[in-house]
């Protein structure tokens, strides 16, 4: 499809007053929903109790507090869901709609998670920084420039991430049903973003590869900045790596939803 | 303006007999077959025109429709819609066009009708005072007031439909590709929905391609029919001299005043319906003039009708009793 870029940012306050509209269209589950996305606190708690009894390869339990509790912010505010979408809407026909309209599907769905995100994070969020504040602020950064780079980097991983999600999602065209890959997605993200631990634990072969992978530009990169991992002489491998990673997936999700239109099969009457 | 030349459309299907055997067969080994949906079709549609787009279940109607709006990519073939190659989607383009599936929704399923309004209204890009003069004639016509506020997940299916339409046209497309728009409506609603495409068509000089399960809907709107069977396409032209090429009897109904023996009404024509007294021949076109007289005369028949023979019997003799003419699956 192509859509005129002003037409698409003219759209954009619609596209995200109408994301939010649908983020809250159902209470229940709206609430239940905030609550989840949680398992960083529950890494916390385990690798506290690891650290508590004697530090665990220099990591001490307030440094566990504070990466996991930083790993929660940045995944709840770089988690999607888009994939799932995706391959529910070829599945069941809507994406045809959804095609018709003369906005990329890729800006709708992005709006749409936009939309979603200062609610997805709206107990968490407030909660980890509080957590933060009060008992890992020690092993956070106070390097004005890592700190001013921790929002630019959250951007980045989100985008990484959603491009991502959005090619898993493209894949439903080849595939109808993709769900299976993005569950092998997950697994991979969960080890090699430090989602489960910090890179710094993985053993080292593991952690050479995690490197190079995306995996750990869309959680780990901002989170070692908040928790003062680098020096500055690495910062610009590690926001250059976001960068092309972020450039790579996005051109990657694009070509396979290009390549994924012209087989759609369009299913149902 | 719709141009459609030698336009094909193949899609490869997985056939799977029934069976968990078979189903665990299809695992490692699947057997492929090649469905030609749309095979060789052309066609051109001026604009404004109004055409019928008909043929049994699985003939090509959807699929065709689809290519038109842009949805597929041809397999072979040349197609042109209001100058424009559709499956580019140029965003020129999906602003000249609309597309109603009676099946599909383009309504936000949680949120009231009013927010895909919006959502249209923004992502076509309509000036608010044209979104909001045309969003008011359509709320009259179709009588949406109600309905604005209301979540779609509790529209009843006609009022679903309206929404649907209202939110197909708020961008004033002057092609519509218009699939079943009147399916699972009750009469009155149907006849309210053609009223309101026929004035939509006449309003704006739009071009209408519609398939429909109702004949009535085609019978009403559209002048021309274009039927395909098998992705073929086996008549182009006027709706009347379909009829007449291929049933040129017409159809006689009358109620018997007294008691008519049935050689007589043998003689008049042949019987197709005896419903009490209300009776319906099939009557030889030459042949109509001197059984009317003899039964306004002699036989003293009252409340007569000569009508051309009904669409869907004329699409039933063509499709065989094997297929019902309507919409696809």
């Amino acid at each position: 499809m192509r859509s005129t870029p002003a037409r698409t940012l003219r759209a954009l306050p619609t596209l995200l007053r109408i994301g939010v509209a649908e983020t809250v269209a159902y209470r229940a589950e709206f609430l239940v929903w905030i609550l989840t996305t949680t398992q960083p606190l529950i890494m916390l708690g385990l690798w506290t109790n690891v650290a508590g009894l004697a530090a665990f390869r220099d990591w001490s339990s307030p440094d566990f507090v504070a990466y996991f509790l930083a790993c929660l912010i940045v995944r709840q505010l770089t988690g999607n869901w888009v994939a799932w979408q995706m391959s529910e809407d070829v599945r069941s026909g809507a994406m045809a709609m959804k095609l018709l309209r003369p906005v990329h599907p890729f800006f709708v769905y992005a709006a749409g998670h936009a939309a979603a995100l200062p609610f997805r994070s709206i107990i968490a969020v407030p909660v980890a920084l509080i957590l933060l504040a009060s008992s890992g602020v020690h092993a956070l950064t106070s390097d004005p420039l890592l700190l001013a780079l921790v929002l630019p980097s959250i951007a980045l991983a989100w985008l990484i991430t959603f491009s991502i999600m959005f090619a898993i999602g493209a894949l439903a065209f080849f595939l109808t049903q993709t769900m299976a890959i993005a569950n092998l997605y997950f697994a991979l993200y969960s080890l090699l973003s430090g989602y489960l631990m910090p890179l710094k634990l993985l053993p080292a072969p593991i952690a050479a590869v995690a490197a190079w992978l995306p995996f750990r530009y869309m959680l780990s990169a901002p989170v070692e900045l908040l928790t003062g991992k680098h020096s500055h002489a690495e910062l610009p491998l590690l926001l250059g790596m976001q960068a092309a990673w972020a450039a790579v997936g996005l051109a990657g999700a694009l070509a396979l939803w290009h390549a994924g239109i012209r087989r759609f099969e369009s299913v149902g009457g | 303006m719709i141009r459609a030349v030698e336009l094909t459309k193949h899609f490869k299907v997985h056939r799977r007999p029934p069976g968990f055997a078979s189903a665990v067969r299809s695992l490692v080994r699947r057997r492929y077959e090649v469905v030609k949906a749309v095979d060789g079709v052309s066609f051109t549609i001026r604009r404004g025109e109004r055409v019928g787009f008909l043929g049994p279940n699985g003939a090509g109607k959807t699929t065709t429709l689809k290519v038109l709006s842009g949805l597929l990519h041809p397999t072979s073939g040349e197609v042109a819609v209001e100058d424009f190659v559709p499956f580019r989607r140029q965003a020129s383009f999906l602003g000249k066009i609309t597309l109603v599936m009676g099946q599909k929704s383009q309504l936000i399923w949680d949120l009231p009708p009013s927010e895909t309004y919006a959502l249209n209204r923004a992502v076509f890009d309509v000036p608010a005072a044209q979104f909001d003069k045309t969003l008011a004639e359509l709320t009259e016509l179709l009588e949406l007031a109600p309905l604005l506020d209301k979540p779609t997940r509790q529209l009843s299916l006609g009022e679903r439909m309206k929404c649907e339409l209202a939110a197909a046209l708020l961008h004033q497309p002057t092609t519509l590709f218009l699939d079943e728009p009147t399916i699972g409506l009750d009469v009155a609603m149907q006849v309210a929905i053609r009223d309101f495409v026929r004035s939509y068509n006449q309003r704006h000089e739009a071009t209408v391609l519609l398939t429909s399960h109702y004949m009535d809907d085609v019978v009403a709107l559209c002048p021309r029919i274009i039927v395909i069977d098998q992705g073929k396409l086996i008549h182009d032209g006027d709706l009347r001299q379909l009829i007449k090429a291929r049933d040129p009897d017409k159809r006689v109904s009358f109620t018997a005043t007294q008691p008519i023996a049935a050689d007589d009404l043998a003689r008049l024509g042949a019987l197709l319906v005896r419903d009490g007294q209300r009776i319906t021949l099939r009557v030889a076109e030459r042949d109509v003039a001197g059984v009317v007289a003899r039964l306004l005369g002699e036989l003293k028949a009252a409340d007569l009708a000569i009508e051309d023979p009904p669409l869907e019997d004329v699409l039933r003799a063509m499709f065989g009793a094997r297929r019902k003419p309507d919409g696809e699956p």
